[in-house]
Formats: structure tokens, C-alpha cells, sequence
């Protein structure tokens, strides 16, 4: 699927030439994108470890928000907050610390990809009870026949691509 | 080869930088004063100030490739690939990337890590930077040197954003320089002196007065 989305991420190197010079269809539409996130007005921007962690801090650093990483367990050193979530086999967890985040902040939350929506949805989770708002969540793919998104409690998800 | 004393002596973006790691004691293990970098990227001027100076030391050295060390090293090295027109390669822990992927083992206290790197991530020649947060013993940046060159490219330089005592004084590892943001922040033993006494304080008026 070649939506508009597409153009934007496969070069994310387009969203910096077009602040610069704002010449092609493709440099719009990522300006586009940046814009959409700007538009939600972010104070911040968490990433799930670890691909989280790719797309996250550029997106953090562009639009203005703190940066906040969401860790695998015993990653974050100090107190955190845990929760898990259920994998095909088993279990998870996700940890962030105490204090990353003040009550009522406007959170986005990054990862690579969105497939069953388990970790998005353990994200959520967490920064909710920690008292942020969660805006948005972002993700380069999504694979629908998993049907992720109905695990998000109808919290929007900006998706670049489908993977079939 | 720390920035203060390659031309950025009296920047004080590095003191901001320093001034935002934490230090969190005994973490992983008793003993270790963990220099915690989840406060910098917090701080949105301070991350910035960080991947600025970066950016500028690279932006001219006709680097190619920025590779990122998991985990902590991607977030800093993406930023610094879009910012200088690079590709962002990861370097992970065994058995995450999907596809061929070359290994390279390294030494730690006790065992062994492994780091790995897609089959085909770099050219033969291609100009190389590595990022982590925090260089040691060198251990994991010596191997990510050793997987690039293995591969064909060329390590220009690694850059780190915290140098420990364990590097302090060697610009070079394994004949490559090392470029270190700040030395490691000194917990405030003054502030925790204080607090401890006003502590123990308080518990003796309320137990008088109990």
C-alpha cells in the first residue's frame, strides 16, 4: 500500500532536507507527518525497547518533548513502575521509572511495529497510571490480521504501513 | 579523547550535560555507582545540546554509517545518522536481528556477551561511526570495532557520551579514537550527608516525644 505515509518513513532523513528546502511531494509529506505530531502537542515521547528506541528519540528531538524509555525488566536502574502483559507463551513485562513524567502529560508511544497490540497496550497501561494522557500511538507497521488495534481501548494509532 | 579538551573547553553545554545523569548506587550489583542517562534524554534541551555537539565534531568526515549499540546507543545514534546524512545500523545482543547476521564475542567480568550485525548492514570502505552511552573497559565497543572491519568498513571513531576512570587517559582503542562527552558524575555525597542527619534527627524527636 502506497499511502502517503509510506514516503514519509522509508527516508526520515526527507523530514530534516525539508526544513530546509520544501521542493518534492515526498518532502511535504513527511513535513506533514512531523506536523501531525507537532499538531498533538506532545510534552513527551516514550519508546518501546528496543526498536522503540530507534524511531522514538528523533521524533522526541524534532517536536520539543523529553524522551521517556520504556525497558525491558531490571534495565532502568532506581524504582519503577511495572506492567505485564501476556505473550503468545507466557508473559512480559515493561518497566519505566517513577518520576519520568508529571501527572497530566501528553505522551506519544513509539514503536517499529504493532502486531497482536499486547506491548502498545502494556504501554498505555503504564503511563496511565502514572498519570499521563496518552495521545497517540505511533508505529511505522502494522500488521492487521492481528487485529492490534482493538486491544487499545480506542487510543488512535498512526500507522505508515501495512504489512500484508 | 574527552570534549572539554579537544576544543569545547568552557562549552557550558557539557556542564548541562554532566548535570543531567543521575547516579544510582549498587545498580546492577553492590558497589557499581550507575550512571544513569534516562534523565539527559528527559531533559529535551540538554538531549539536544548533546546530539548537537556530536553533529558538529561529524558532519564534515564523510561518515556514511552511524552504528548504535544496543540498547542505549540507539538513542542517541539515529538522531546523529539523520542529522549528518548517514545510515543508522544496529548492533545487537545474539539473537535479535532476523536474517544473516555476523557475530563478534567479547569478555565481560564474568563470561561472555556477543554483539551482531546484519550481513551486508555496511560496504566494503564505508566510513563508520559508533555510538554507545558509556565506555568502560572498551570491551563492547572493541567488539563492534572488530565486527565493522570484519565487514569491510572503516572505523573512524567511536563516540561515547560518558568516559569511565577504566578508559581515562587512552584516546585510542584497538587504534581508534574515542571521543567522551563528560567524565562520570560524582554523587552529591554533601546533600546525602545532610539529609541523612536531618534523618536521624527527626527519628530522635519524634521517639522523645513518643
Amino acid at each position: 500500500m502506497r499511502s502517503r505515509a509510506h514516503w514519509c518513513w522509508f527516508s526520515l532523513s526527507y523530514v530534516m532536507i525539508l526544513l530546509k528546502r520544501r521542493s518534492s511531494i515526498a518532502e511535504t509529506r513527511c513535513l506533514l507527518y512531523l506536523e501531525h505530531m507537532i499538531f498533538k502537542e506532545s510534552n513527551m515521547t516514550t519508546g518501546i525497547e528496543a526498536r522503540g528506541f530507534i524511531f522514538g528519540p528523533p521524533i522526541a528531538l524534532a517536536i520539543g518533548a523529553k524522551f521517556v524509555p520504556l525497558r525491558k525488566p531490571k534495565k532502568l536502574p532506581g524504582e519503577v513502575f511495572r506492567q505485564e502483559y501476556d505473550l503468545e507463551y507466557g508473559s512480559d513485562c515493561l518497566e519505566m521509572h517513577v518520576g519520568a513524567l508529571a501527572s497530566g502529560e501528553r505522551a506519544l508511544v513509539v514503536d517499529d511495529l504493532i502486531a497482536t497490540g499486547g506491548t502498545l497496550c502494556a504501554a498505555m497501561k503504564l503511563l496511565e497510571c502514572a498519570g499521563a494522557e496518552v495521545v497517540e500511538c505511533a508505529c511505522v507497521i502494522e500488521i492487521p490480521a492481528l487485529k492490534g488495534r482493538e486491544r487499545l481501548n480506542g487510543k488512535p494509532v498512526y500507522v505508515l504501513v501495512d504489512s500484508q | 579523547m574527552f570534549a572539554a579538551e579537544n576544543g569545547l573547553s568552557g562549552d557550558p553545554r557539557l556542564q548541562g550535560i554532566y548535570e543531567a545523569i543521575r547516579v544510582v548506587p549498587n545498580f546492577p550489583k553492590p558497589g557499581i555507582m550507575f550512571q544513569d542517562i534516562t534523565s539527559l534524554v528527559s531533559n529535551h534541551r540538554v538531549f539536544k545540546d548533546t546530539i548537537d555537539i556530536l553533529v558538529d565534531r561529524y558532519k564534515n568526515m564523510g561518515i556514511s554509517v552511524v552504528a548504535g549499540v544496543e540498547a542505549r546507543g540507539f538513542i542517541f545514534a539515529p538522531a546523529i545518522a539523520l542529522e549528518i546524512g548517514a545510515k543508522f545500523i544496529p548492533l545487537r545482543k545474539a539473537g535479535k536481528l532476523p536474517g544473516a547476521v555476523i557475530s563478534e564475542s567479547y569478555e565481560l567480568e564474568y563470561g561472555n556477551d556477543c554483539l551482531e550485525m546484519h550481513v551486508g548492514a555496511v560496504n566494503i570502505g564505508e566510513r563508520v561511526l559508533v555510538i554507545d552511552d558509556l565506555v568502560a573497559t572498551g570491551g563492547t565497543l572493541s567488539a563492534a570495532i572488530r565486527l565493522l572491519e570484519r565487514a569491510g568498513a572503516e572505523v573512524v571513531e567511536c563516540a561515547c557520551i560518558i568516559g569511565l576512570p577504566e578508559v581515562e587517559g587512552r584516546n585510542r582503542l584497538d587504534g581508534k579514537p574515542v571521543y567522551i562527552l563528560v567524565e562520570p558524575r560524582q554523587q552529591n555525597y554533601v546533600v546525602w550527608y545532610i539529609t541523612l542527619r536531618s534523618s536521624l534527627v527527626l527519628t530522635f524527636f519524634i521517639c522523645c516525644n513518643a
